[in-house]
């Protein structure tokens, strides 16, 4: 509070000068930012418009070869789904962890942060050999005579794979969410008449919708870009957008479009990032008032 | 809030159900690590030690490793370094400045990997960077740099300045007052952001599979083609050593931490 009233009594004069001390500070950082991500990212666009010659050929080679609009529509659609399958998950988890006593909260929080922090290049792997053809499951199937599942090289092996390692992102800021939650207003509802399911879908949900929206907006931004877990457990038919990206950078060579795929999916990922930033904000002032 | 038994089960259960998921697959890599067949089929046959003395004593997986601990260690330093100056800056700015500065320097989280990957290998390509410890500390670097900004950040937003004021009017400088008055009340912010950024590095694999090059590999690249190229269960192996270290670091700071703050009470 007083060094605030004391930055606002100076002059102008000093307050200007106060003003290149952060930015120098900052300036390190800023200056790493341009080097290693602005100028990359404006040799990409600046590719996609002039390889091989300058012109929009390669958005409309994009946008008018079938096979590429049937990935963007493929990639949108897994992240989708894996977006559904983590908030379904994670609700009821990030849920318990608010309610259980403080050795059962250890427990469930040692169970999201250590597939977190695991390598996810091995998180992976494991998913290989459970769903490979001679995978755990096959080998379960088919020791109980089962038959087999076609698990690798299908969407569903992809989703299921993105969700695990997906997980932890949907799992956090709901829980951070949930914990702020004042339950004697659930109390109240329920003192005044409303049955249990009612109380859930009139107060708690509407409370809790921030950490859903803050959550599915990460897992689906980051689902969108995924790469790794797609070209390990993915085959043709579940090809996602990075992979024809590094396909046609560093197979084809093709910089020209391989750069304007990813400038589809860099304006994909920010145009979401500009329409969920009010919605969450919004939604966090209609938590905080009702 | 009470809650009905059939609900409580229901909900005990499918929290059950995503600790397994969550677990459960990784877990898997154990006992294929000591398969006795150069394999990776379920289930694995007999019992050997060979596939950590290979990770060991076979230098394509010992060079990779190191090269990771190496990258690791110095982008850990430079991010907690520049994030913890910039966060430093940032506090200090007007609201609105420190917003926009603050959105530019997350803006690695959410860039796809890929997009990111193809621009920094054309710019590497022009500037001989490829397969460089240079190349490898500056990608990883700014990758790393928004996890130690929002872990300093936070720390900061807590802190009260008002310390800070006293410190100056009791007449010491503004060094003695950063170094005996504010670092060591922010240094878990910055000792978390460390953490990160190590971890950070030590996974990172989509920027690393453009960069890299026969002469320099990280761990993360190495099992990325190892899995691709052939069924080694030393993957297995090294799956298994990154799994004890980190459940037994993260672990040991869960438990460490919540020992702490009983203390305090």
């Amino acid at each position: 509070m007083s060094t605030s009233d004391t930055r606002s009594d100076s002059g102008a004069a000093s307050r200007a000068r106060r003003n290149w001390g952060p930015l120098a500070l900052a300036l390190p950082a800023l200056l790493l930012l341009v080097g290693v991500i602005g100028y990359p990212l404006f040799t990409v666009v600046l590719r996609s418009l002039s390889q091989p010659e300058w012109g929009l050929q390669n958005y409309i080679w994009f946008f008018g070869t079938p096979v590429n609009l049937v990935v963007l529509q493929r990639t949108f659609t897994i992240s989708a789904w894996v977006t559904l399958v983590c908030v379904v998950a994670a609700y009821p988890y990030a849920y318990a962890m608010t309610a259980v006593g403080p050795k059962a909260r250890l427990l469930l929080t040692l169970c999201v942060l250590i597939p977190f922090w695991v390598s996810g290049v091995v998180r992976t792997l494991a998913w290989v050999i459970l769903l490979q053809d001679s995978g755990v499951i096959n080998s379960t199937l088919r020791a109980l005579d089962l038959g087999r599942l076609r698990l690798i090289r299908t969407q569903t092996g992809v989703v299921i794979g993105m969700a695990q390692v997906l997980l932890p992102f949907m799992i956090l800021p709901l829980y951070s969410v949930m914990k702020g939650i004042d339950l004697r207003l659930v109390q109240a509802s329920r003192s005044l008449g409303a049955s249990p399911l009612r109380a859930f879908f009139t107060v708690y949900l509407p409370l809790s919708l921030p950490g859903v929206y803050a959550g599915a907006i990460i897992v689906f931004i980051l689902a969108l870009g995924f790469y790794i877990t797609p070209a390990l457990l993915g085959g043709p038919r579940s090809t996602m957008l990075s992979t024809l990206v590094q396909n046609q950078v560093l197979s084809l060579l093709q910089w020209g479009r391989g750069g304007a795929m990813g400038v589809v999916l860099l304006l994909a990922t920010f145009i979401l990032l500009a329409l969920a930033g009010p919605l969450m904000r919004q939604k966090h002032k209609q938590g905080a008032r009702s | 809030m009470a809650m009905h038994p059939c609900t409580r089960v229901m909900l005990g259960l499918s929290c059950l159900l995503v600790a397994l998921w969550l677990v459960a697959p990784t877990l898997v890599v154990v006992p294929m690590s000591f398969n006795g067949n150069k394999s990776l089929a379920f289930p694995p046959v007999g019992f050997s030690w060979q596939w950590y003395e290979n990770f060991v004593s076979n230098p394509e997986w010992s060079t990779s490793f190191f090269n990771s601990l190496k990258v690791a260690l110095i982008v850990a330093v430079l991010a907690t370094v520049l994030g913890t100056l910039a966060a430093f800056g940032l506090d200090r700015m007007k609201a609105r400045t420190a917003g926009l500065l603050r959105m530019l320097l997350l803006t690695p989280m959410v860039v796809p990997g890929v997009v990111l990957a193809i621009g920094i290998y054309a710019v590497y390509l022009d500037t001989q960077l490829v397969g460089t410890l240079t190349g490898f500390v500056l990608a990883h670097t700014i990758l790393a740099l928004p996890f130690v900004l929002i872990a300093v950040q936070a720390s900061l937003e807590v802190f009260d300045k008002r310390l800070e004021t006293a410190a100056a009017s009791l007449g010491a400088g503004r060094l003695a007052t950063f170094r005996t008055v504010t670092l060591p009340l922010i240094a878990p912010g910055i000792l978390s952001g460390l953490l990160f950024a190590f971890a950070t590095s030590f996974d990172e694999i989509i920027v690393s599979l453009f960069i890299t090059n026969p002469y320099l590999k990280t761990l993360p690249v190495q099992i990325f083609s190892s899995i691709t190229r052939d069924a080694d269960p030393t993957v297995a192996a090294v799956g298994t050593i990154l799994l004890c270290a980190t459940t037994i670091l993260i672990g040991g700071g869960l438990f460490l931490m919540g020992r702490e703050r009983r203390g305090n009470l």
